[in-house]
């Protein structure tokens, strides 16, 4: 038997439900999406755009060479070079304990080390004033070394080291931390001691991360101004460090500053692209134990 | 041997010196590493043991040859030869198979001529066809090294391969040490038992005037067992004792639970046959001579000397953890 379906025929008024409405709400949006985008990539690249416009790019070499540009050079370069050594020398160690270790006010530690970070640089030249200032808490114990820290370079290369040493051991904390604590453990079993463990386990496997983080420590080191312009001074071929430069520049030759602005923000250029490059790499060369091959995975 | 998380690599790792025991002494022969009463405490690097980590550890910036080689040089290319691994001396680890990885670990725990081996679960990383393969290469590796072993498993067939002898560890208490054999015909517990394999019936025993024992179990049934026991008891049954016959058949001298099948499942050439609370093993054939389909009743026999006795606390523990196979 067969079954015949009928459609009702149903008088259905016309209502149009408004698209129009909804798509001209949407075309608004994204109009201020991009011009929120457009504000603000405007703003960020203004600057720098403005440094290269604003003075011939050929003339940059000759007032880079202004005499006050060289000394600044100079003191930079020496001061970075003593700095960044300490901060390798003296960081690393301190990395790697605070990575390897726990124990009761590890996290203060941690916390006490970081705070250059948030440190207003000019706060940061005050508390180096008060610590080894003439009227210090070691000034007395300097001057009988013979030593005057105010408007030297050692000053420059202490401010230098405390403001980007957080840069560098909390990425190399990070670093050490991501070693397998397998991998220590076995070089331990098979004859190594904790010294050779940790040149011949531990640095290289955390290479890439200690390096990303020196890179940062070294582009902050180099831009620091607030700390060495208070502790420091800003005393030419002595203390005046290329920011420092800018600064005194802004006065005596306006161009001389854009040179030297210019000089930086190719250095920084390049200082990022570094820190990314590495980045990648060490994450492409991840020491973490991956399962490789066609065996199964393990039971806990 | 023992179930996850029952403090096997604990032992090991505290051989190693990796972990510091609470209270203790551990010594290979009169070489003593840790003595807690004694204040001794050897760094892992003044103790000699080759400790094959569960994860092999290999080193992944190092070649095969030099992880090899960490431990020492000596013998690198000897031990590159005996693991078969000479061809891949120069390759990183990430790129080897799991089977390649163990023998390198193997080789390089054994660079440093060490005292004593210690293996953790070196069979749990591999897939089913590679471990066969390992284990028949460990077992002829073992005798031919003749150096003191420790080797950590959580699965019972391998430990019987391996050992000669196997030491029990549940929830960090050691409750037997005796080789396989011993292990099965005297298990100490119930968790024993379930970690070798067994069946587990609960009942009630009593001693029966011409020797051995009657037990009335939980379930109803009553079995006759050779050992003598009283009171609260399990009775411990292997698969591969239990012989199994259609329908109902008339009682003779031996034990016997009716049950309907639950399942049937094969294993390794044979059938696991699950009926009511036991477990039987038989061959393929087996099945197919008696017909056997889930939901039929089928009859398991067992002599009363495969009906083990084991003492009983009230209730059987909790054995989810414990019981046998990977």
């Amino acid at each position: 038997m067969s079954i015949e379906v009928t459609e009702p025929r149903v008088e259905v008024p016309a209502v149009v439900i408004d698209g129009g409405g909804g798509r001209a709400g949407r075309a608004v949006g994204s109009a201020l999406l991009a011009l929120v985008v457009g504000i603000t990539l405007t703003f960020l690249a203004l600057p720098i755009v403005a440094l290269f416009a604003e003075v011939p790019l050929s003339s940059v070499p000759d007032l880079l060479s202004d005499p006050a540009v060289i000394k600044a050079l100079e003191v930079t370069a020496r001061t970075n070079l003593v700095a960044n050594i300490l901060i390798l020398a003296f960081g690393t160690p301190l990395a790697y304990v605070l990575a390897t270790r726990r124990f009761r006010g590890r996290a203060l530690v941690v916390t006490l080390v970081e705070l250059p970070l948030v440190l207003p640089p000019a706060v940061a030249g005050i508390g180096l004033l008060a610590a080894f200032g003439a009227q210090g808490l070691f000034g007395d114990d300097l001057k009988n070394a013979g030593l005057f820290l105010p408007f030297s370079e050692l000053a420059v290369i202490l401010a230098v080291t405390f403001v980007a040493s957080p840069f560098y051991i909390r990425q190399a904390i990070t670093a050490f931390e991501s070693v397998d604590p397998t991998l220590t453990a076995a070089a331990r079993t098979l004859g190594a001691g904790p010294t050779r463990t940790f040149w011949r386990i531990s640095m290289p496997l955390a290479a890439a991360g200690l390096v990303a983080g020196w890179v940062l420590a070294f582009a902050r080191g180099v831009g620091e101004f607030g700390a060495t312009i208070v502790f420091a001074g800003n005393v030419q071929g002595k203390t005046q460090t290329l920011t420092l430069a800018v600064y005194e520049q802004l006065d005596a030759n306006f161009d001389v500053a854009l040179a030297i602005g210019i000089l930086l923000v190719v250095l920084s250029a390049g200082v990022l692209l570094s820190y990314k490059m590495i980045v990648s790499w060490r994450d492409s060369t991840s020491p973490s134990s991956a399962r490789f091959g066609p065996s199964s995975s393990t039971s806990t | 041997m023992g179930p996850s998380g029952a403090g096997k690599t604990t032992v090991l790792r505290a051989i190693a010196g990796l972990r510091k025991p609470d209270r203790g002494r551990i010594a290979l022969g009169d070489r003593v590493w840790f003595d807690s009463a004694a204040r001794i405490d050897l760094a892992p690097e003044q103790r000699s043991v080759g400790l094959v980590f569960q994860e092999y550890a290999l080193f992944p910036h190092l070649s095969v040859r030099a992880n090899v080689a960490f431990g020492g040089t000596a013998r690198v290319d000897d031990l590159l030869e005996r693991f078969h691994i000479a061809p891949l001396a120069q390759t990183k680890p990430g790129t080897l198979s799991g089977g390649e990885r163990q023998r390198v670990a193997l080789a390089r725990a054994l660079a440093r001529d060490p005292a004593v081996l210690l293996l953790d679960e070196p069979l749990s990383a591999l897939d089913a066809h590679t471990r066969g393969v390992v284990r028949d290469e460990l077992q002829d590796l073992l005798r031919e090294l003749a150096l003191p072993t420790l080797l950590v498993t959580h699965d019972f067939g391998d430990a019987a391969a391996l050992a000669d002898r196997i030491g029990v560890v549940i929830a960090g208490r050691l409750r037997q040490v005796g080789t396989a054999r011993e292990l099965i015909d005297h298990p100490a517990d119930v968790f024993v038992v379930s970690l070798t394999g067994g069946n587990l019936l609960t009942g009630n025993a009593r001693p029966r005037a011409g020797g051995g024992s009657e037990i009335v179990l939980d379930a109803g049934d009553v079995v006759q067992s050779a050992a003598r026991a009283s009171g609260r008891v399990a009775v411990a049954v292997y698969p591969w004792e239990i012989v199994l016959r259609p329908g109902d058949v008339p009682p003779d001298a031996t034990n016997e639970i009716v049950a309907p099948v639950a399942s049937l499942t094969p294993e390794g050439g044979r059938v696991r046959v699950r009926l009511g609370p036991l477990t039987a093993e038989c061959s393929t054939e087996d099945v197919e001579r008696l017909g056997l389909h889930r939901g039929d009743p089928v009859t398991a026999c067992f002599s009363p000397a495969a009906a083990r006795l084991v003492a009983l606390d009230g209730e059987l523990p909790d054995l989810a953890d414990v019981s046998a196979g990977s």
